[in-house]
């Protein structure tokens, strides 16, 4: 009985690791500020940030303190955010999906926003950038939905549509979505957009940060913390669905307002972060299953995990992209993608072997 | 707890798969379901676990009907151990089982020692202590059934229903569910395959083609003529030479 308990304890309680997040985050942060073309010494940076954060008035250097504040430190933050958003969105599908391959890059719903952002940018619907995360948005949702009901009409035509058989069909749906909405993308920016613009765009579409500024940080910040505060707040719904939606319903989860709750709200963060740095992939397909190999599959300790290393993964991505080369700044996406699909493919060999 | 149907319908795609299902079972009660594949048992169990609403009638817990409670309030009451329900998560066996708490937990109600203790409970009843830190994967058949009940008793729930629990299950482990089964307080409505496992229920109700054709004292309703046209087999009666009681055996109808 005292073992029990004691494991028990452990298993809901074994939040003890949590103090070092912000640790670790804030350690990130600076390494993203220090590392680059120019490396810059951390004293400074402390000195610029106490400088601008609580007002003291240490001597720096003017050049430095611009690119610290003004470039590096406001790129680092919007990594970070866009980091958890997209790792959490992949966490919160493969639990509602039940597969393991769900992320909001396969899935179409990257996709979808780009195409949604490009529509209004291009188009011009409105101005700035609210309006371009709204367009993003309507794209993602419209994706998805495509997708889902792709992937449904799918099963019930091979009378499949439970449990591991669904796991081919979202993807190939996923697949489908996302090539028609690349498609469209592209189509949009030949027919209506300018030469100059279509660079910039196609740069933005490959997942850039280079333009981050911190307005972008002001969207962004708020936006990640919904989607953790949104994800925390149904850690245990997430864990009810272990064995699939039927088994959450009779464990008490009331499965559709839960379910299209929580994928609307990671819609939403995925369009935000997809309008300010473009469709960066592989973030929530691999930081969730790192995570669950290290701290294991209850949403109460794999959550908070994979916000914290979805955000350092991609501001370490961010640091790698703009050290590679030197003189070039590789698009972010690009790293992300050299990462993630051998671990998409490690992850797709090992569940065809259990 | 009373669980009520009254006039059930239930159809899928226009497809009808259940009709006109009425069917009480008192507190305390043990009812077996039985029929052959396809009948409609599990989709009997699943209106009455309240996971998909009939297309006409209704299913009541203590004359509260089922529709106007919250999924949460149902999932207090009523627990159901589905036929196959899989996962590829990296999960343990308590893990699994605490999952079974999860109508009782909120924000304002965390997980607490009183949870610990029915979890560790649960795993004794059914046998699963020795195995609580296995991982699921890592499970036979039979051994994920008993975790599956273990989870659904965790709810402590005043009605269980159970989908052909027994089905993965080796001989001892089906009598030993059975018997578990049998002696909790609560009403418990079971679908079986084996006919004769059948026989130990308080009450049994024949399914064929998505009606419930017959219900009663499994003696009274398990008839040889009921076998035949229902099952399809012919059945003869004999008597345990042990404890006299009388036992089936079924031959082909060619």
């Amino acid at each position: 009985m005292s073992i029990a308990l004691t494991r028990a304890s452990s298993a809901h309680f074994g939040l003890r690791w949590l103090w070092i997040t912000p640790l670790v985050l804030v350690t990130a942060l600076i390494a993203g500020t220090a590392i680059g073309e120019t490396p810059i010494p951390v004293d400074t940076i402390v000195k610029v940030l106490a400088n601008q954060l609580i007002g003291t008035d240490y001597p720096a250097d003017r050049i430095d303190a611009g690119i610290i504040w003004n470039y590096r430190l406001s790129r680092a933050v919007v990594a970070a955010c866009c980091g958890t958003s997209l790792a959490l969105a992949g966490v919160v599908l493969q639990a509602l999906l039940r597969n393991p391959l769900a992320d909001p890059y396969l899935m179409g719903i990257s996709a979808g926003a780009s195409t949604g952002a490009v529509a209004v940018a291009v188009a011009g619907v409105g101005a700035g950038a609210l309006s371009l995360s709204l367009g993003a948005f309507i794209g993602a949702l419209l994706s998805f939905g495509i997708v889902v009901m792709l992937a449904h009409a799918a099963n019930s035509g091979v009378g499949g549509g439970r449990g591991v058989q669904a796991a081919g069909a979202i993807i190939l749906a996923g697949i489908a979505g996302s090539q028609l909405f690349n498609a469209l993308t592209a189509f949009i920016i030949t027919k209506s957009a300018s030469a100059e613009q279509a660079r910039g765009i196609m740069f933005w579409l490959m997942g850039n940060l280079s333009g981050v500024r911190w307005a972008d940080v002001t969207l962004a910040v708020p936006a990640a913390l919904f989607g953790l505060l949104v994800c925390l707040w149904h850690r245990r719904s997430l864990d009810a669905f272990t064995f699939g939606a039927d088994s959450a319903a009779s464990m008490g989860i009331a499965v559709r307002p839960v379910r299209g709750m929580l994928i609307i709200a990671m819609a939403l963060v995925t369009a935000v972060m997809v309008s300010i740095v473009g469709a960066i992939g592989f973030v929530g397909l691999v930081i969730p299953h790192a995570m669950r190999f290290i701290v294991g599959s209850r949403h109460t300790r794999l959550v908070p995990a994979t916000a914290l290393a979805g955000a350092v993964f991609l501001i370490g991505s961010d640091i790698l992209s703009r050290v590679l080369i030197s003189g070039q700044v590789l698009p972010i996406g690009v790293i992300t993608s050299l990462i993630g699909a051998p671990a998409f493919a490690l992850i797709l060999v090992r569940g065809k072997r259990s | 707890m009373r669980l009520t149907a009254e006039q059930l319908a239930w159809s899928v795609h226009g497809t009808p798969l259940l009709a006109d299902v009425n069917l009480t079972v008192e507190p305390g009660q043990t009812f077996g379901l039985v029929g052959p594949n396809g009948s409609g048992k599990t989709s009997l169990l699943r209106l009455l676990a309240g996971l998909n609403k009939p297309k006409a009638g209704r299913v009541s817990i203590d004359s509260q009907p089922l529709h106007t409670l919250k999924q949460r309030a149902i999932a207090q009451s009523v627990a159901l151990v589905e036929q196959q329900a899989d996962t590829t998560d990296r999960i343990t066996v308590h893990q699994v089982v605490s999952l079974g708490r999860t109508p009782f937990l909120s924000a304002l109600r965390p997980w607490s020692t009183e949870d610990d203790a029915i979890v560790a409970q649960v795993l004794a009843d059914v046998d699963m202590v020795h195995m609580a830190d296995r991982l699921w994967h890592t499970l036979s058949g039979g051994e994920r059934q008993r975790v599956h009940i273990a989870r659904a008793l965790a709810q402590q729930p005043k009605i269980l229903l159970l989908d052909e629990p027994t089905n993965h299950l080796d001989i001892r482990h089906q009598l030993s569910i059975l018997e578990l089964v049998r002696q909790l307080p609560i009403t418990v409505v079971i679908s079986l395959h084996d006919l004769n496992q059948a026989m130990e229920c308080d009450r049994i109700g024949v399914m064929d083609g998505g009606r419930l054709i017959d219900s009663g004292l499994p003696q009274d309703i398990l008839t040889p003529n009921r076998l035949q046209q229902t099952f399809g087999v012919y059945a003869h009666v004999i008597d345990d030479p042990v404890d006299g009681k009388q036992v089936m055996r079924f031959h082909s109808a060619i």
